[in-house]
């Protein structure tokens, strides 16, 4: 679904992605973690164009990102991005939020665009805050309305950059429940967190990065088993101590 | 200034006065309206990536920018009609002059407006797929607006003020209007005075408006 060769890209002289060799198969869930600062948000940006590689290739479904004839506003249509400061559109209500997407790009009618809001609503739990302002709402009900907004899109992928990171430690949990589920529903998903609860729950395959590079690739067995590398030990003791 | 203040005169002539205020109002709704209009487009071009569109946009702002407006009034009293080719009258004249003037300041103003949209915003509407034109249309410039209302008003309000200029090539606006009773009836401070207030009463009347209309809209 996902496939990622040799990504590099650079911010002048520094070297944001060095190298990086990565794939996500339909319906599975990998979890990127890694300390701050070491390119996994620019990675998960990167697969759907918001970002661009300037070495190696991605792409999705089959679709190259970084090719000039490709239509990205066709390609990011398919694809569901959620996002650490959740972003939804300050000036329109919960419902338009999950509509403009729908009418503008997917041509759905008000009526059916609503229907389908309303749906995604009452399964985060939300459908009574439809016509509220994303500022009435918490932090964890905006991530939850963001997460209602990208699957309204009938997205084949779900992007998730840091999702968590923004919110209060009781919000958390009411988040990581609609993510689960979807991962249970057998969403593909790419997810970016440093929730371990998260990742031994869901996900199929954990990469580690450190300084740009994809440090270890492996199966969530053997990335919470004994078999992990010395870089990754130190950050998980680091996360996982408190 | 022979005897005492005479209100009579100013009652006398209210008809007279309305019409010169309803120019004013005209000229300041259309100005206001072309120049935000312009003005949205240049800042567009000027952000645009494109290099000649974006340098083409800064010089119009700097040109506009570094001209007194009256100067650019008398250009186009003079200007229009031989590019048009027939005489235009001083009301079409002026009402180019100051949307084109308008549109150099606006630009700016709309310009940091939407740099003030924060870039996750503008990542989101993105990832739903929308297009330049769709994501400025529906996320950035709704936004970049309503940050802006404050300073819009402002420029609004100068320009309302400045539109008694245009006495310049003989419009009747508010301001010659109460000039032209003034000096036939020998009644100046009566009719300055009232010009004064009633500059004062409206541009009040337009920032009380505004600050509500800023306090519902907010962000």
């Amino acid at each position: 679904m996902i496939e990622i060769q040799n990504a590099s890209k650079w911010y002048s002289a520094f070297r944001v992605l060095n190298d990086c060799t990565t794939r996500v198969a339909k319906g599975e869930v990998v979890v990127i973690c890694g300390p701050s600062g070491s390119g996994k948000s620019t990675l998960i940006k990167c697969v759907n164009g918001l970002e661009r590689i300037q070495r190696g290739s991605i792409t999705v479904n089959g679709v190259s990102v970084g090719a000039p004839d490709t239509d990205l506003p066709k390609l990011r249509a398919g694809i569901g991005m959620v996002f650490q400061n959740f972003e939804l559109f300050p000036h329109i209500t919960v419902v338009q939020n999950i509509n403009l997407g729908q009418i503008k790009v997917l041509g759905r009618s008000k009526d059916e665009a609503t229907d389908r809001a309303l749906a995604l609503l009452r399964r985060v739990g939300l459908h009574e805050q439809a016509d509220k302002y994303p500022a009435q709402l918490s932090g964890g009900q905006q991530q939850r309305v963001a997460i209602a907004r990208a699957l309204a899109m009938d997205p084949v992928a779900m992007l998730f950059d840091e999702p968590t990171s923004a919110l209060d430690p009781e919000m958390i949990n009411e988040v990581l429940d609609v993510m689960v589920g979807l991962a249970q529903d057998g969403m593909t998903m790419m997810v970016v967190t440093h929730e371990m609860g998260f990742a031994k729950k869901v996900a199929n395959r954990i990469v580690f990065m450190d300084e740009g590079q994809i440090v270890e690739d492996t199966t969530k067995d053997e990335f919470f088993g004994t078999r992990r590398g010395e870089r990754a030990q130190l950050f998980l003791s680091k996360i996982l101590s408190h | 200034m022979t005897d005492g203040f005479d209100l009579g005169i100013i009652v006398r002539s209210v008809p007279f006065l309305w019409d010169g205020l309803q120019l004013t109002f005209l000229l300041t709704a259309i100005a206001v309206a072309g120049g935000l209009v312009g003005g949205t487009l240049l800042a567009l071009c000027r952000l645009s990536s494109f290099a000649p569109l974006s340098f083409a946009a800064g010089a119009y702002v700097n040109f506009f920018r570094s001209m007194p407006l009256i100067l650019v009034i008398f250009w186009f009293y003079f200007l229009v009609p031989l590019v048009v080719g027939r005489p235009v009258g001083g009301f079409y004249s002026v009402l180019i002059a100051f949307t084109m003037f308008e549109a150099a300041y606006y630009c700016e103003i709309v310009r940091a407006g939407i740099q003030s949209v924060r870039k996750g915003q503008i990542y989101a509407g993105q990832a739903l797929g929308l297009t330049y034109r769709q994501n400025m249309l529906y996320v950035v410039l709704p936004q970049a607006l309503r940050n802006m209302v404050p300073i819009l008003l402002t420029q609004g309000i100068i320009l309302f003020q400045d539109t008694s200029l245009v006495y310049v090539v003989g419009l009747h606006d508010f301001l010659v209007s109460a000039d032209i009773v003034a000096n036939r009836d020998n009644r100046l401070i009566e009719m300055y005075a009232t010009v004064a207030a009633v500059y004062f009463v409206l541009c009040l009347l337009g920032s009380l408006g505004v600050r509500k209309l800023q306090r519902k809209y907010a962000l």
